[in-house]
């Protein structure tokens, strides 16, 4: 939680202040998520992510070098520098990556969790989207396809209230994502999605169903985005108090107090800050002074048959 | 050498490849019971079972979608739309990302999915399910596409594009699927990018593609005792195309016609005539040409339909000015 904050903090930094392009999508807020389901998943199991997918990726343990390298569009980045933020992905640790449309990720799950059953693997497949992917057509096709064959996967709804720049509500008929997933004949529970205790118990318990072949299930995690939809997006459309409101029930705050309680000493926990924040900025310091992709990579990679030179 | 259907060459295609290779296996609706729309999977259900030859609800997206996702965890899926005109349906997940995952991804993977996507006017179908959308495809980096005109071809075509590790959008023409022809069914897989020429000539060179080779060769051959040697080439293959097939021919004839079914507009003929033009425009001896479809929606009053199409007799005109210039 520590190292995924301390990485979108200096991404949304470095995005500001123009060292990085294009969107970056700060996950500052929700660290608890990722961190409790995939604290439950072994190397082989797939996840797919979408836009805000930093913290996916680093919880599903992406390398932050090789995550910074990428942001930063470097040789070195997972996705040699072509993807960037958007698009960070990791196949030798089952990452099927993040993805910049909304809900296509949740497509992309069920398909890889179809080879699954067709190879028949012993791996699951967690799909992480955002409350505004509950708006979309696809996202409602995958939950109906994942019921009607029964496919080893935990659908994630991260409800951060937000729907780009729009109150999900305001555009959401009906009661929202729980029912939602219902009305399919997916059993669906609410989380506390800023309690990393909590999240870790529920997806325990639900992957261990997922695995003994229960079919879909599906969590929604409820929490909140500190920042605005990206980088440089400055939120202005909502009230300061509802963000205050929320940062009193900071993710990390609330996790520390709990390994508190538990007799871990806070000068360990001040240690393991400092330890992510050093290693941030140590990555930082490598990707800044990286080699950029060579000109040659322009054109690898498009296609084997007929590619352009 | 049997004599089969295109439908069934594709079919026999498909048996042999999912012989083959376990990690093959086909996703769309009505594909079990009812063996496709033109039975192209008849029978094939029962022989590989739910779990090969997938019956989905009509959801596009997710066909798609889960295509991808099942393709870049080592799979090989065929994915059926039934038409190309619902192909637009899961444009999203074809552009976005069945064509675009190796290249931002670094490498990291391939995406190795068949799209088929059956093209073309045939009775009456009207303005939704009669489009010829190749054009589109062949714009988007990434894609392969594919648009056999035989059975034989349909066969080996297919089982390239099965074994290609690109995603292929493979287009047959609804108005081929009862069309009979002799394949060899222990054929090896067609070259993709491979031209051959179906009629040779020395006049004038008529490239094409799909359900209109054989109007174009029919037209050639009327050509003859008008005393124009028209040279067919079929592409077979549309991205990549076989330029150098194209280009050797040109030279020889100095005449280009290109016939597609698909709106002129912005339609690959224009490609094509684009490319000769720049790289061969001093021996050109007329204006190259094209006879495509108007930009207009496919109407379904059968005499209005008619005017989408290029006849035999349109080809052969275009082609008699051409050749006294």
């Amino acid at each position: 939680m520590l190292l995924i904050r301390a990485f979108d903090e200096h991404a949304g930094d470095a995005r500001r202040d123009g060292r990085l392009r294009g969107s970056v999508h700060e996950y500052i807020g929700e660290e608890a998520i990722a961190t409790g389901v995939c604290a439950n998943l072994t190397r082989a199991d797939y996840i797919s992510s979408y836009h805000r997918g930093h913290g996916h990726c680093l919880a599903k343990g992406a390398d932050p070098e090789a995550m910074m390298m990428e942001l930063y569009g470097r040789a070195g980045g997972v996705c040699s520098g072509k993807g960037g933020s958007m698009h960070v992905a990791d196949f030798s640790l089952g990452i099927l990556g993040a993805n910049g449309v909304v809900a296509d990720g949740v497509t992309i799950a069920v398909g890889a969790a179809q080879a699954v059953r067709l190879k028949a693997e012993d791996r699951v497949v967690v799909a992480f989207f955002g409350d505004g992917a509950m708006n979309r057509g696809p996202m409602l096709e995958a939950l109906n396809w994942a019921r009607i064959y029964d496919l080893p996967i935990l659908f994630v709804c991260e409800d951060n209230l937000y729907s780009d720049r729009t109150r999900t509500q305001s555009m959401t008929g009906g009661p929202g994502a729980v029912a939602r997933a219902e009305a399919f004949g997916i059993r669906a529970e609410t989380v506390d999605g800023n309690d990393v205790v909590a999240v870790d118990e529920a997806a325990a318990r639900l992957l261990r169903k997922v695995r003994s072949g229960s079919g879909p299930l599906f969590l929604h995690a409820t929490t909140y985005r500190w920042r605005g939809h990206l980088a440089l997006d400055k939120a202005l459309y909502r009230d300061p108090v509802e963000l205050e409101r929320w940062q009193a029930s900071d993710p990390i705050r609330r996790a520390a107090q709990w390994l508190v309680s538990r007799g871990v000493s806070p000068a360990a926990l001040q240690e393991e800050h400092q330890s992510a924040t050093a290693r941030i900025a140590s990555v930082v310091a490598a990707a800044e002074v990286a080699p950029w992709p060579d000109e040659k990579m322009f054109y690898e990679d498009v296609q084997d048959v007929g590619a352009t030179a | 050498m049997t004599v089969m259907t295109f439908a069934q060459a594709a079919r026999t295609a498909l048996l042999q490849e999912m012989e083959r290779d376990a990690t093959v296996w086909v996703l769309g609706e009505d594909l079990g019971p009812e063996g496709g729309v033109a039975g192209q999977y008849l029978g094939l259900q029962q022989h590989f079972g739910k779990t090969r030859i997938v019956d989905t609800p009509i959801s596009e997206s997710t066909i798609m979608g889960a295509a991808v996702g099942a393709a870049i965890c080592g799979t090989r899926p065929v994915v059926e739309l039934r038409y190309a005109d619902f192909g637009i349906c899961a444009a999203d997940e074809i552009v976005n990302q069945a064509a675009k995952a190796r290249y931002m991804l670094g490498g990291q993977v391939r995406v190795p999915a068949v799209i088929r996507q059956p093209i073309g006017m045939r009775d009456g179908m009207a303005a939704q399910h009669s489009q010829s959308t190749e054009a589109w495809w062949i714009h988007v980096p990434g894609l392969v596409v594919v648009a056999p005109s035989t059975p034989a071809d349909n066969h080996a075509l297919l089982k390239a594009a099965i074994r290609c590790d690109d995603p292929v959008v493979y287009m047959e023409h609804k108005e081929l699927w009862t069309v009979s022809g002799e394949v060899d069914e222990d054929a090896a897989p067609a070259t993709l990018g491979q031209a051959i020429t179906r009629k040779p000539g020395d006049d004038l060179t008529i490239v094409s593609w799909s359900s209109m080779v054989g109007v174009c060769v029919e037209a050639a051959h009327a050509l003859g005792p008008a005393g124009c040697s028209a040279e067919v080439i079929d592409l077979r293959t549309l991205w990549p195309w076989d330029k150098a097939m194209v280009f050797e021919s040109v030279r020889k004839t100095g005449r280009l016609l290109v016939v597609h079914q698909a709106v002129r507009a912005a339609g690959f003929g224009a490609e094509i005539v684009a490319e000769v033009t720049e790289h061969l425009f001093p021996i050109l001896k007329a204006p190259p040409r094209r006879l495509a479809a108007p930009r207009v929606p496919v109407p379904y009053a059968q005499p209005l339909e008619a005017l989408c199409r290029v006849t035999s007799d349109e080809i052969v005109g275009a082609a008699m000015q051409m050749v006294k210039q």
